[in-house]
Parts: structure tokens; C-alpha cells; sequence
């Protein structure tokens, strides 16, 4: 009935295990090791790749003590694969509940420093205090906060053209206080 | 590591008998119906018209829709406690039995005159009845527990209910021996209540002691 050449090998080691022959019992379990070993580490993300080694023993432990529960007249593969998706899914299911993050991918929590916004932002509010109100408000609003010319201007109720003028004059007054003067 | 794991685990190794999960699952059953029927002799005692009743019919529609839920939900059980174990049949037949005896309580309502119509539907006992079978399925349900502890339900709320349907079924078919109604339509509706309830506490324990 079956023909795959792997099934048919598998299949008669495990009947020959389960009547209680060690030897063939012992290069099954190897030969199933060999099996899982890439089965999960390629469905492990590269952080839990460590884990791969666990599983593989507690899939061979899980095959062991509840070896009773193969009907010798089915598939040997169809039941290995599914002893070893439970034991991925229980990985998985355990791991969402308690995730913990490698050591590695601590370094970007420590990389960016919010208080650093918080002073870069109120600088900008002392530097754009020395342009006139309304220019200071088309700068933000249009540098700063991400608004269209055509936004700010329509807020200030004036057009596109003057609010363009307005914002240029203010950028350059405050580069000649700021920078040195334009070069 | 794991070449000592595999020479440890081939050291342990000892034969299985074919078929060793049906025996160990129906020797667990018979044990705890055993203690399940002592129960039910101690606590209610055998109908007083023992006698007379396995003459009639009604007694054996009992008989056989408790033995054979049953035995669907033993069925059900052996299959769900495999990893790869997925059935739908024993489900399907559970309601289809349970539909024929629904028509066969119609039927029988039908033949009955206006004043038996309540007794054979509610009955006397019909507060009681679901509870005590829930009580005799107990010892049921915790062996049968025990023993898919050892094995590897692909999902453990299905074979907790599968466990528990099973249990119901036998306790319902000890308490079919101490319960004096004749009404199929109180089988009907208070014998399944009972197996149900049976169904859903294995179901809510399978979902916590059956992880593998």
C-alpha cells in the first residue's frame, strides 16, 4: 500500500521497535533526530534558533512515552509529523505567553532618547521667537510639523505666494543670526 | 546530548502489545463503571420493579441508547487521543440516536391519553435525574483522564469531551438501573442533559490536564 522508500523503512523500524528491539529502536530515534533538527530551525525565527536542540529532544521524548498511542496500520511519517507539529505549536504557544528577547536586540531601546526631542524642541520655540509671530507660525507649521505651503497659508488666510515669501525671509533672517550670514 | 537521550530512552525500551491503548482505555472504563454501578447500588438501590421492568420496552431504549453513546464516545475517545487522530462519525451517529428516540418519544406521545402526557415527559425525578448522572460519571470521567494523561491528543478540549460523552454514557447506563421513568421523551431531554453536562466538565478538564 505504501511505496515511499522513507515511510516503508521508518514504518518497519517503529513496528520493530515496539515489539522491543533496542538496536532498530535506536537508529530510529537517530534517524528521526536527523528529521527534526532542520524541521525546526527552519520554522524558528533566527532569535529562538537555540531552541531547536530542545525541541528535538522533547519530540523524541514526547515519541517514547507515548509511543502506544501509533496504530501500527497507519502511516509511521503522518504520525511522527504530527507529534512534532504539537511540540512546535506548544513551543510557539508557550513562548507568546513569556517572550523573552535576546540579549543582541536590547541596543535600539538605549539608541534613541526621548528628552533629546524635548530639548531640540524647545530651542526651536526660542529661535523662532525672534522672527515675527506669523512667520514663525508658517515655519513650523510647514517644516516642522509637516504641512503644505498651501495648509499654512490658508490657516493665516493669506496666498500661497505671500506665505512662500513670508517663510523664506524668516528662514533667511534666522540663518544671518544663527549661522554667520549667508555665505 | 541527544545520543545520550536516544541511548537512555532505547535502554528503557519494552514491548507494547498490539492494541494496548484500547485495552488500557477499556480496562479503566470497566474498573470505574464498576465502582460508578456500586455507587449507584449503595446510594439509590435498583428500581423496585426490577422485575417486571426488563420485560418492558422502555427499559431496553434506555439500555441501549446510554450503552451505545456509550460506547460512540469510547469510539471517539481512541481516536482523539492520537496525535493525528481527527473523526467525525461517532458525532453524526450520537445525533442520529438521539433523533430516533426523540421519534420514538413522538411517537409514543401520540399513543398516550391527555393526563400521561406531562408524566412522560417531565416524569417525577427530572430535577435530579441530569445530577445524578453527572455524580455516577465521575469516577468514569477521572479514569478516563488518567489514562489520556499518558496519551497525546492532537486537541485536549475535543478529547476531554470525547472522554466525557463516553463517561456520560456509562453513568447514564449504571443510573438506567435505579431510575423507574418511562418516558422516552424524559430520556430524551434529561438522560443527554446529564451525558452533556458530563461532556463539557471533560471538555473544561481536558483543556488543562491534557497538555502533552
Amino acid at each position: 500500500m505504501q511505496t515511499d522508500p522513507t515511510e516503508m523503512r521508518l514504518r518497519s523500524l517503529m513496528l520493530a521497535s515496539l515489539d522491543g528491539d533496542a538496536a532498530a529502536y535506536r537508529s530510529l530515534l537517530a534517524e528521526l533526530g536527523r528529521h527534526l533538527r532542520p524541521y525546526f530551525t527552519r520554522r524558528l525565527t533566527p532569535a529562538f534558533a537555540s531552541h531547536a536542540e530542545d525541541l528535538v529532544q522533547e519530540t523524541l521524548l514526547a515519541i517514547h512515552t507515548r509511543r502506544l498511542t501509533y496504530d501500527r496500520n497507519r502511516p509511521f511519517t503522518a504520525w511522527f509529523h504530527a507529534v512534532a507539529h504539537h511540540k512546535f505549536v506548544d513551543h510557539v504557544r508557550r513562548q507568546s505567553i513569556r517572550l523573552t528577547v535576546p540579549l543582541e536586540d536590547d541596543a535600539p531601546v538605549i539608541a534613541h532618547d526621548d528628552s533629546a526631542d524635548t530639548l531640540a524642541r524647545r530651542d526651536l520655540n526660542i529661535v523662532l521667537e525672534t522672527v515675527p509671530p506669523r512667520t514663525g507660525d508658517l515655519i513650523r507649521r510647514t517644516r516642522v510639523d509637516g504641512a503644505s505651503i498651501a495648509e499654512a497659508a490658508a490657516v493665516h488666510g493669506m496666498s500661497e505666494t505671500a506665505a512662500k515669501v513670508s517663510i523664506h525671509r524668516g528662514l533667511k533672517a534666522l540663518i544671518t543670526r544663527f549661522a554667520g550670514g549667508p555665505k | 546530548m541527544t545520543d545520550e537521550l536516544i541511548t537512555r530512552l532505547a535502554a528503557d525500551l519494552k514491548p507494547l502489545p498490539r492494541s494496548a491503548m484500547q485495552r488500557l482505555l477499556l480496562s479503566a472504563v470497566a474498573l470505574s463503571g464498576i465502582i460508578a454501578a456500586i455507587a449507584m447500588i449503595m446510594w439509590l438501590g435498583m428500581r423496585p420493579d426490577m422485575d417486571t421492568a426488563t420485560g418492558t420496552m422502555m427499559f431496553w431504549s434506555k439500555f441501549a441508547y446510554t450503552l451505545s453513546i456509550a460506547a460512540l464516545g469510547f469510539c471517539a475517545t481512541l481516536v482523539l487521543a492520537r496525535p493525528d487522530g481527527r473523526t467525525r462519525w461517532p458525532w453524526l451517529a450520537a445525533l442520529a440516536l438521539l433523533g430516533l428516540l426523540v421519534i420514538g418519544a413522538v411517537f409514543q406521545l401520540t399513543r398516550a391519553g391527555p393526563g400521561e402526557m406531562m408524566p412522560l415527559i417531565v416524569g417525577g425525578t427530572s430535577l435530579v435525574c441530569p445530577w445524578r448522572i453527572v455524580v455516577l460519571s465521575l469516577p468514569i470521567l477521572f479514569a478516563a483522564i488518567l489514562v489520556l494523561r499518558r496519551l497525546a491528543p492532537a486537541n485536549p478540549t475535543l478529547a476531554g469531551f470525547a472522554a466525557g460523552i463516553m463517561a456520560g454514557g456509562t453513568g447514564a447506563w449504571v443510573y438506567s438501573f435505579a431510575c423507574a421513568e418511562n418516558g422516552m421523551m424524559f430520556v430524551a431531554l434529561f438522560y443527554t442533559l446529564g451525558i452533556v453536562l458530563v461532556g463539557g466538565l471533560g471538555a473544561l478538564l481536558g483543556r488543562f490536564l491534557l497538555r502533552w
